[in-house]
Parts: C-alpha cells; structure tokens; sequence
C-alpha cells in the first residue's frame, strides 16, 4: 500500500518539479523583447561592456597629457608572460637633480592573456584595464603599443 | 459559385460539380486528385518552412536570444535560403549502403505525413477525405513512419544510424500504445471513430471540458506520448549529437534529408492538430452548452482560424518542452511508458467508461 502511495506521489512530484522548470523557461518565452545577446556590428556606437571587462591595459592621460606612472617596473616583473617593458630615461631637474623617468612604456597585446596582475601590482594605479576589444589588425607588429602618450609627463602629485 | 469562409462545404461541392459537368467521372476524379495532391504539397513545403522558422525562435526566446535576424525581416526568409541550400547540396550515396531501400526510406517518412494529413479537418468542408474509422486510421497509418525511419538506419551502412534507427523504433512502438489508448478513451467518450463525427459531437463544448478528469488525465498523456512518436526532446534519442552524431539520418545529405527534416516537423503539426481534433474541437468554436450569446460571439471568428490557433497553441506547447526538460535515458523512456503511463491510461479507459455509463459527463 506504502508503494502505492510513494508511486502516486512521485507522478504528482514529477509533474511539479517539470511545471516549476516550465515556469521558468515561461518566462523568457513570453518575454522575448528582453534579451541578452546584442545585435553586435549594429550597436557599435551605442555598446557599453560591463565594468569588469578586460579588453587591454591602457594608461589613462589627464587634460594636461600627464600620467601617474613613474618608471618603477614593478608591473614589467609581476607581467607571467613577458608582455610589458619599462624603458626609462634620466633627466635633470630644474634643481639640479638628476631623476628616473620613463621614456617608453612598451606593451605587446599580442602576448597578453589579460591577467590584471600588473594592473593589480601597480603602486601608482597608473594602468588600468580597457573596455575595447576590436583588436584586430592587419599586421602583428601593430599589437605592440607604446602605452605613454608622446611628450607625456608625470602628474606632480605622484610619489616616488 | 457560393464561396464562405465559414463552411467550405458548398464552395468544394460547386467546384466537383462545375468539373463533373464539363469532364468525365473519371477524368473528374484524376483532376481532383491532382488539385489536392498539388494543395497538399504546397502547405507541406510552406508550413514546413514556417514551423522550423517557428521553432528556431521559440528556442531563442527561451535561451534569451533574437534567433535568427539576418535574412529577410525578423530573419522570416531563413529557412527558405537554408531549403535552397538543401536543395542544391550533392546527394551522396555512401558506400556499402542497400541502394534500393536507402532511397526509398525518406519517401516512405514523407508519404506518411501526407497519407495522415488527408484525414485532417481543416474547417468544414475541407477534409480530402472522411471515413468512419478516421481516428483509428490515422494512429494505423502513423506506425508506417517508423519502418521509414527503420529502413534509413538499417540501409545506411552505418553503426550509429542502426543504433538511432533500432532506439527510434522501440520508442516509437512503445508510445504508439499509450496514444492508441488515450484515443481509445475519448473515442469511448465520443461513441464514433469518424474524425466529423468527433468534431460534431464537440458543439456544445470540448471534449477538454465535458470529459472533465478523465479527458484531461488522456490529454497529458496523448501530449506526452505524442511528444515522444515525433522523436522530438526531451525524447529525441535516436538523433543524439554526442553519442550517434546524427541517428538515423546520419548520411543523408540534400533533399533526402530534407525529408526527414519537413518529415519531423509535418509529424510534430499532425500530433498537434489530432490533439486539438479529439480534446479541443478541431475547427469547433468554443461553445459552452446553452450560453447562446456567447456561442454567437466566438462563431464571429472563421472556424479555419480556430483550427490554426488551436494547433499552433499545441505546437507552442510541445516547443516549450523540448527547450525546458533534460533528455532522458533510454532506459528512462522505457520505463515512463511501461511504468507509468500504459498504467494510468489503462485506469484511465476504466475510469472513463465509468463517468460515460454513469452520465457524470456534460
């Protein structure tokens, strides 16, 4: 008799658990002008990337074409793969000091696999990660970007 | 020549009697033949393409995505570019495959569909042909498909169809049960097997809502069991991707496997326009007993859009769960059929038979 009832009970439990699943299905199905694909080459001009993405380091200028980094290459040691290369130059200063600067922040997109370890190493948080991801190109030397803007300078308020 | 969008029965007469009268019988008959024959393969072709557009969109829906966009507004013309590719496409003849019963396999899938969709009431009137055992007909002529499906798996020469084909076959045969009961059920109910007489008998109300408990326990079980004889999911083992590539239709390629393709989805309109025929009405308005008003107000819509609406809201439905429910093992298959839904339908017939002999029906 036990049997019996566990057998009817299963074909009521059954049939829940598959309308609990239909619900959920059900609402989408009714729902179809919410989705979350995009219609990609069309929305170009309007598509936002969510916050965490990571589509490339980049260093990011103020008005005044000045950057937070000071040449430290902590990010080019922390870089597994060898993407990152601190080229730096010596000024002299007004007072007379000679001081390190960076000349060429090099980064090769190409062998990125876009980790944040630098980003996160960084003591000056002069890169961050970028929201584009259009990288391709026609030739490979131009994954290799130079990520300080020309005749850029450091921002005074950074310490060394 | 009365033409009416609500009774096709004066306009198809006018039409036999406007050829009788100009043609001999027999010349009559063959051009008859070939009208219908001709309308036939249109709305195969047409619906066809309609319900794979169809289903390419629900499962979207579902999965949260547009579906297909590119071809023609709300991409409508897809499926049609995608025909024609089919059509264009090489057929191959793999080696060591049985040549005579490798060509002729699709074929028989294909006729089925036809031979089934000639009992189907469209609206009154336009049915190619009524007979008195119209019902039992049908679910004898469904059967045929299988050794269709058998004969492509058997003749292609290789494993993983024989195996689609041999898992296609025990499914289809098992379910093939639990159907011919569910109709047995309302056929008891209805007290004909004409597919006219059913509809007739539906006037003042469905059988969904004059059958009460029984007639919903034989709906569930006719829309499961319908489900899993067109081989769709979350029944669709003989066409396994990950462990058969593509069932039995493994190596057909262009317009054979088309047919197996227009084969699938005519099947999935034929359960679902059997359904509406025995539980709701076929073209039957929506009627309740003596609320003549109200009986008035929904004879306003045509019977043929009734028709279309009701299958399609079937089809919607059968869609749903092949997107929703995980596949099942074919151990599982067996075991809902033999386990659980052969039981309740042969409850189910005693139970019918009850409220029929007891008049607790409408």
């Amino acid at each position: 008799m036990k049997a019996f009832f566990n057998y009817i009970s299963e074909i009521f439990r059954g049939f829940y658990s598959l309308l609990q699943g239909m619900g959920v299905t059900g609402k989408y199905l009714f729902t179809p002008w919410k989705y979350i694909t995009q219609n990609y080459p069309e929305n170009r001009d309007t598509l936002k990337m969510f916050d965490r993405f990571r589509g490339e380091v980049i260093m990011p200028h103020n008005e005044n074409n000045e950057h937070k980094c000071t040449g430290c290459g902590i990010c080019e040691i922390n870089c597994p793969n060898g993407t990152i290369e601190v080229i730096t130059k010596t000024i002299v200063t007004e007072d007379g000091k000679k001081k390190r600067v960076l000349d060429k922040h090099i980064y090769h997109l190409g062998m990125c696999t876009l980790c944040n370890l630098c980003v996160r190493a960084c003591p000056s948080d002069a890169i961050v990660m970028g929201q584009k991801f259009e990288h391709a190109v026609f030739d490979r030397k131009n994954l290799t970007k130079v990520l300080n803007k020309p005749g850029s300078k450091l921002e005074a308020n950074v310490k060394e | 020549m009365a033409f009416s969008i609500y009774d096709f029965t004066e306009f198809t007469k006018s039409i036999h009697e406007g050829l009788s009268s100009s043609l001999s019988p027999t010349m009559t008959t063959v051009v008859e033949w070939v009208i219908i024959g001709v309308l036939y393969i249109l709305f195969v072709a047409l619906f066809g393409l309609f319900l794979v557009y169809a289903e390419r969109k629900v499962c979207a829906a579902i999965q949260q995505r547009v579906g297909p966009n590119r071809v023609g507004p709300w991409g409508f013309f897809q499926t049609i570019a995608d025909f024609v590719k089919l059509l264009m496409k090489e057929i191959i003849n793999p080696k060591g495959v049985d040549g005579f019963l490798y060509n002729v396999a699709p074929y028989i899938v294909i006729i089925t569909v036809f031979i089934i969709l000639s009992l189907i009431p469209f609206a009154p009137g336009l049915q190619a042909f009524d007979f008195d055992i119209g019902v039992f007909f049908v679910t004898a002529v469904s059967s045929i498909g299988v050794i269709g499906i058998l004969l492509a798996g058997w003749s292609s020469n290789n494993k993983y169809s024989l195996i689609g084909g041999m898992r296609s076959g025990a499914q289809i045969i098992s379910y093939e049960l639990s159907i011919g009961l569910s109709i047995i059920t309302m056929v008891i109910m209805s007290g004909t097997m004409q597919i006219s007489g059913i509809i007739n008998a539906q006037a003042n109300g469905w059988f969904i809502f004059k059958g009460h408990i029984p007639a919903i326990i034989a709906f569930i079980v006719f829309i499961i069991a319908s489900t899993a004889e067109t081989n769709r999911g979350p029944f669709d083992l003989p066409e396994g991707e990950s462990e058969l590539t593509g069932g039995f239709h493994t190596e057909y390629s262009g317009i054979k496997f088309a047919f197996f393709f227009l084969a699938e989805y005519m099947n999935l309109f034929i359960v679902s326009a059997m359904a509406t025929i025995i539980f709701l009405g076929g073209w039957m308005p929506l009627h309740f007993g003596e609320f003549n008003s109200f009986n008035a107000a929904m004879d306003v819509i045509p019977p043929i859009i009734w028709f279309f609406l009701k299958v399609c809201a079937i089809m919607l439905l059968i869609m749903w769960f092949k997107w929703t429910f995980p596949r099942l093992r074919v151990d599982q298959i067996l075991t809902l059929e033999w386990k659980y839904l052969l039981p309740i339908n042969l409850f189910n017939i005693l139970l019918m038979t009850a409220v029929v002999l007891l008049g607790w029906h409408w």
